[in-house]
């Protein structure tokens, strides 16, 4: 094939070998000169729905980390008596509840860019006209609402196995829950990507992720014990939520200007 | 040319680190009421250091990003090696100083868990690194690390402040409410200044390192490719 475009003839599956090349696409004036691309957004939510539809089908990282949640709120009733009546549940239920959402959340990050790589899929989406920005912000929606869907289902079977009352404080506790979420979120997808052809995958996401969602998941467990135990959002902790809020911003731009570094490589 | 540099330096660290050793020991009074302070004229010039080297590694980084230079990781990676060593020497004296005076060795309080964050974040660093065999994206995906990971120890150097905290209050004068005695504070400006000598003499070292392994590694490539 190489010799007969050498020799000036080209060659297509179905017409075998040409006397003359095809005259390229754009220069023909009935094909418009630009072809509508869609907006940076709509490819994200176009990636995001693929996602989730894939997702969904199978709910393979959905029912893993919805089980491995509700195991490790089992494990945590062997570390205290819960029926005592001496402890407060309410003083630590923030730290039990989200490190129950960090490690359940890893398991459908770790899925996030390694279901790509059969059949060189991550190739295909890198090749794909969708800037990397996109990609990431889809795959990164995608896990937000998956983590999300876990840890709203969680946090009900959280709040029954441990008599805890979430009614309270409700409102703010669905934007901590927003917020911190799509925290690991962030971190998670990009250094899913990060790692996503590394030899010990499994083994260093979660050591490159966890040292660095401290801050976030440090607001979220003050903040959740406080509303947990019926404490609203007043001065003295408001400074967390704006940690959150911080946090988002940054490291959500960093990663959609810097994403290309670790993808495209 | 390289070499004169690095014995000057090297000479430098230990002559400013004998002196001030002179200093702290024979000159300055004898505080009564803080225990063991002597330690803290390495404690804190150790931490100044890390998170100097945790800075100049981001620079380094962005410079690898822009230029493609394999030196600047060489650089970027030396210099993160060196200060997560100075980050450990911090936390040991520490340690050994809250042993001394808080009777523990480990309190959970804010400015101690951020330092072991920060070293756990540059281990995890360290550690991506030998994960990966081909230097380009070993390069490129440390570069990607370093930048968040500079990131990140703002925010954690930052919630110390906002948290309640059983450290020390800031000894030194130019943060606010921070302050030692007249005379008291200048040596520990002295030992960062012989840190940094010995960090850079060790970075240098490293790079060295790094660049002769890089090589052994492409003609390891090319005696397999024959």
């Amino acid at each position: 094939m190489a010799k007969a475009e050498r020799g000036g003839a080209g060659f297509s599956l179905q017409g075998g070998l040409q006397p003359t090349p095809q005259p390229m696409p754009a220069l023909n004036p009935q094909l418009p000169a630009e072809p509508h691309s869609p907006s940076f957004f709509r490819q994200a939510l176009t990636i995001a729905a693929k996602d989730l539809r894939s997702e969904l089908r199978t709910k393979e990282a959905l029912n893993a980390s919805l089980a491995f949640s509700v195991v490790i709120f089992l494990l945590f009733s062997f570390a205290f008596d819960p029926g005592n009546l001496d402890i407060d549940i309410n003083e630590f239920s923030g730290g039990l509840l989200w490190l129950a959402f960090a490690f359940a959340g890893a398991l459908s990050l770790n899925r996030s860019f390694a279901r790509e790589l059969q059949n060189d899929c991550l190739d295909a989406l890198v090749a794909s006209p969708a800037p990397p920005g996109a990609l990431f912000l889809g795959k990164a929606l995608a896990n937000f609402a998956l983590i999300l869907a876990v840890e709203i289902i969680s946090l009900g079977v959280f709040a029954v196995m441990y008599n805890v009352h979430i009614q309270p404080q409700l409102g703010w506790l669905i934007v901590v829950m927003l917020m911190t979420t799509w925290a690991i979120t962030v971190i998670g997808t990009a250094f899913s990507a990060l790692t996503v052809n590394l030899r010990m995958r499994e083994l260093m996401l979660p050591i490159l992720t966890y040292p660095f969602l401290i801050p976030p998941l440090m607001a979220a467990i003050l903040l959740t014990t406080d509303l947990l135990g019926g404490k609203p959002i007043s001065a003295d902790n408001m400074i967390w939520v704006r940690v959150l809020v911080a946090f988002d911003v940054i490291f959500s731009l960093l990663a959609v200007v810097f994403i290309d570094i670790v993808l495209v490589g | 040319m390289r070499e004169k540099i690095t014995y000057v330096l090297a000479i430098a660290g230990i002559a400013l680190v004998t002196w001030n050793l002179y200093k702290i020991f024979f000159v300055l009074p004898p505080e009564a009421n803080v225990a063991a302070y002597q330690i803290v004229y390495f404690h804190v010039p150790a931490a100044i250091t890390a998170f100097t080297g945790f800075f100049v590694a981001l620079i380094a980084s962005g410079l690898y990003l822009a230029t493609g230079d394999l030196k600047f990781d060489a650089f970027a990676a030396g210099i993160t090696e060196v200060a997560v060593a100075f980050a450990s020497v911090n936390l040991a004296t520490g340690m050994i100083w809250a042993r001394y005076a808080w009777g523990i060795w480990w309190a959970w309080d804010a400015r101690l868990t951020s330092m072991l964050t920060c070293w756990l974040m540059y281990a995890g660093y360290l550690i991506l690194r030998r994960a990966v065999d081909e230097p380009t994206q070993r390069a490129k995906l440390s570069a990607f690390l370093s930048i968040f990971g500079c990131v990140n120890v703002a925010f954690v150097y930052k919630s110390i402040e906002w948290f309640r905290t059983q450290h020390p209050a800031p000894v030194l004068s130019v943060r606010q409410g921070g302050g030692m005695g007249p005379g008291m504070e200048a040596p520990i400006y002295w030992n960062y200044l012989a840190m940094l000598c010995i960090a850079t003499v060790l970075v240098i070292v490293r790079m060295r390192q790094e660049g002769v392994s890089r090589e052994i590694d492409s003609l390891r490539r090319m005696a397999h490719a024959y």
